[in-house]
């Protein structure tokens, strides 16, 4: 096992280096350069001052020496300062990465208790009122846009009900709160963001875990589970569920991306304070060292991801060995 | 062969229903100029924000436009910008799949680890990105759309052709002096038909859903060009006191995707050769 992650981490190293590859040439795509947002509104700029400029930032140099000099400094975990504020990049993304992480783990968690329950439940009672019932929010939640359900929610938890904060991740006077009120107040700022997100990968893995589950329980192993005398929780649980349980594990791995690529969409929306929110407005304003920042620890994200469900598929199924 | 496809489709009433709404919406797309009460950019500053009525069925917005005009409109353009991509995704999609299955050794393995690459990275961060250091417009919106969503097709299309390649059909066809490419495109395309066709509808309703996210955050379609991504973003302003703005846009969303997604899964069932 050792010897297998120790593999699979060093494979990690080509697949980032093609990903910020990537994202430093998309950012080549651009026209025109960074320093243009303030040398060109600036009447007073000469053009000595603006080659300066572009010199500081390294702009005259070809993409593919400035992608090695990046590389080489990334190296040593400094990723440059933003265009924007000057303040170096790992400090900016830093700060914003235990919001976006909290958020994400929780619609993970989410979405696998709630999804996997579902899928469980209809598996076993087909053709029930419950499973059809389930059957038609799961393809709700997969066609709806959910940046809609967001607004939606906003309006009539937020704004008309007043139930629910309906942005940012803490109240203003949350300076004030002992330790619990904090706590509250977090929880309840969160409510809205979570669910949301949660919400397509919820029902895509409802659907999946569904057949998933029909598959396993017309097998002989789980007949002879019932037929051994085995109470039906334990058939489900034990027997039936073990074994559904592998291709869903698979599903982890393709979900991540899905989910980090949301919070693009719902941290803007639901103004949270996360790397998101910061990566929109890092797009907008092209603070190319914060995006390539964000692309890397991004892709660092999904690949540990990638890496978390496979071993967990190997915890799941005995039969798993890595060399 | 293909009256017995039709025939376990219509058995399907779901999917039937699919392919009923988007053959309902095509009509609407092509003949919106003829049917819509209004021209989508026609103000009417005097019956501004006027609730659903007799006169405007689905409302008015700020700038006293009528909402099911704009929809109506707004129908082709997210159709045609959801089509184009499909289109650019699944010829992507099918080359990558059958040059890397057809011809495997380091063919597969430069064309795979990109895939691999492709899809560890969030592809929407990709697409907001790209979309707003080019200029958000439709056609940059399409094509961005399409050359990002073609991973899972190659991989699909990958594993398909590298079985097929063993068969003896494709032995036959080379014994009998066919080129690689005519091996590819006439003997193996055909027989990958199927997945490809079901990806395509699916991938319809996926491009819809991004096209509409990304006009949503204003990096998509440009007002004053209706589409309901971006009327849901003109509408989430006066959502307080203007409800029509930001419920039929998305429900109109919800009800095409919904369409494209039955009408894939029937074709899926149908085309099994296992049911």
């Amino acid at each position: 096992m050792i010897h297998y992650l120790i593999k699979r981490l060093l494979m990690m190293l080509p697949l980032l280096l093609g990903i910020t590859l990537i994202t430093f040439f998309i950012m080549q795509l651009a026209p025109g350069k960074p320093t243009d947002l303030v040398t060109d509104l600036n009447p007073k700029m000469s053009s000595e001052a603006r080659d300066r400029l572009v010199q500081l930032y390294g702009l005259d140099q070809p993409w593919h020496i400035r992608y090695v000099q990046w590389l080489k400094r990334v190296m040593l975990l400094d990723f440059g300062d933003s265009f924007r504020d000057g303040r170096p990049v790992m400090k900016k993304i830093s700060e914003r990465l235990p919001a976006t992480l909290l958020l994400n783990i929780l619609s993970l968690i989410l979405i696998f208790t709630i999804a996997l329950a579902i899928g469980i439940f209809s598996a076993v009672k087909k053709d029930s009122l419950f499973d059809k019932i389930s059957t038609f929010f799961v393809y709700v939640g997969f066609s709806v846009p959910t940046f809609w359900v967001a607004l939606l929610l906003m309006i009539g938890l937020g704004l008309k009900g007043g139930f629910l904060p309906i942005s940012g991740l803490r109240s203003i006077n949350y300076g004030n709160f002992s330790a619990w009120e904090k706590i509250w107040d977090i929880a309840k700022h969160l409510v809205l963001p979570v669910s949301v997100m949660a919400l397509t990968g919820l029902a895509a893995l409802a659907r999946y875990s569904r057949s998933a589950m029909l598959e396993v329980i017309r097998q002989d192993y789980v007949r002879t589970a019932r037929a051994k005398g085995l109470c039906e929780r334990d058939v489900i649980l034990k027997h039936a569920f073990r074994n559904a349980l592998l291709p869903i594990v698979t599903l982890l791995g393709l979900m991540l991306p899905e989910l980090i690529g949301g919070s693009f969409i719902f941290e803007t929306i639901f103004a949270y304070p996360g790397m998101g929110r910061l990566g929109y407005d890092a797009i907008m304003a092209r603070d190319y060292p914060v995006l390539m920042g964000i692309g890397t620890i991004v892709a660092l994200l999904t690949l540990l991801g990638n890496l978390l469900a496979d071993v967990l598929y190997a915890l799941c199924d005995p039969r798993i060995r890595y060399q | 062969m293909i009256s017995i496809y039709l025939h376990k489709m219509i058995r399907n009433k779901l999917c039937l229903l699919g392919a009923i709404l988007i053959l309902f919406l095509t009509l609407i797309a092509m003949l919106a100029p003829w049917i819509a009460p209004a021209h989508y950019a026609d103000q009417n500053l005097i019956e501004r924000l006027s609730p659903p009525s007799v006169r405007h069925w689905l409302g008015t917005d700020d700038l006293g436009r009528d909402v099911l005009s704009r929809m109506l409109w707004g129908t082709r353009v997210s159709l045609v910008v959801a089509f184009v991509a499909v289109g650019i995704s699944t010829l992507f999609g099918t080359i990558v799949g059958l040059i890397s299955g057809y011809f495997g050794r380091w063919v597969d393995s430069v064309l795979m680890r990109f895939v691999d690459i492709l899809l560890c990275f969030p592809i929407f961060f990709l697409i907001l990105m790209v979309i707003a250091f080019l200029e958000p417009n439709i056609v940059n919106v399409m094509i961005v759309i399409g050359i990002t969503s073609w991973t899972g097709l190659a991989r699909l299309v990958r594993g398909e052709t590298l079985s097929l390649r063993e068969r003896d059909f494709i032995l036959a066809a080379r014994a009998l002096g066919a080129g690689n490419a005519r091996v590819l495109f006439v003997h193996l395309l055909p027989n990958v038909a199927a997945p490809i066709v079901v990806s395509a509808t699916l991938g319809v309703g996926g491009a819809i859903l991004t096209e509409s996210a990304l006009s949503f955050l204003g990096l998509g379609v440009q007002p004053p060009d209706p589409s309901w991504g971006n009327m849901l973003a003109a509408g989430k302003d006066y959502i307080y006191f203007a409800w029509w703005l930001s419920v039929f846009p998305g429900l109109a969303i919800l009800t095409t995707v919904m369409a494209f997604n039955l009408l894939g899964e029937g074709l899926r069932d149908a085309l099994d050769p296992r049911s």
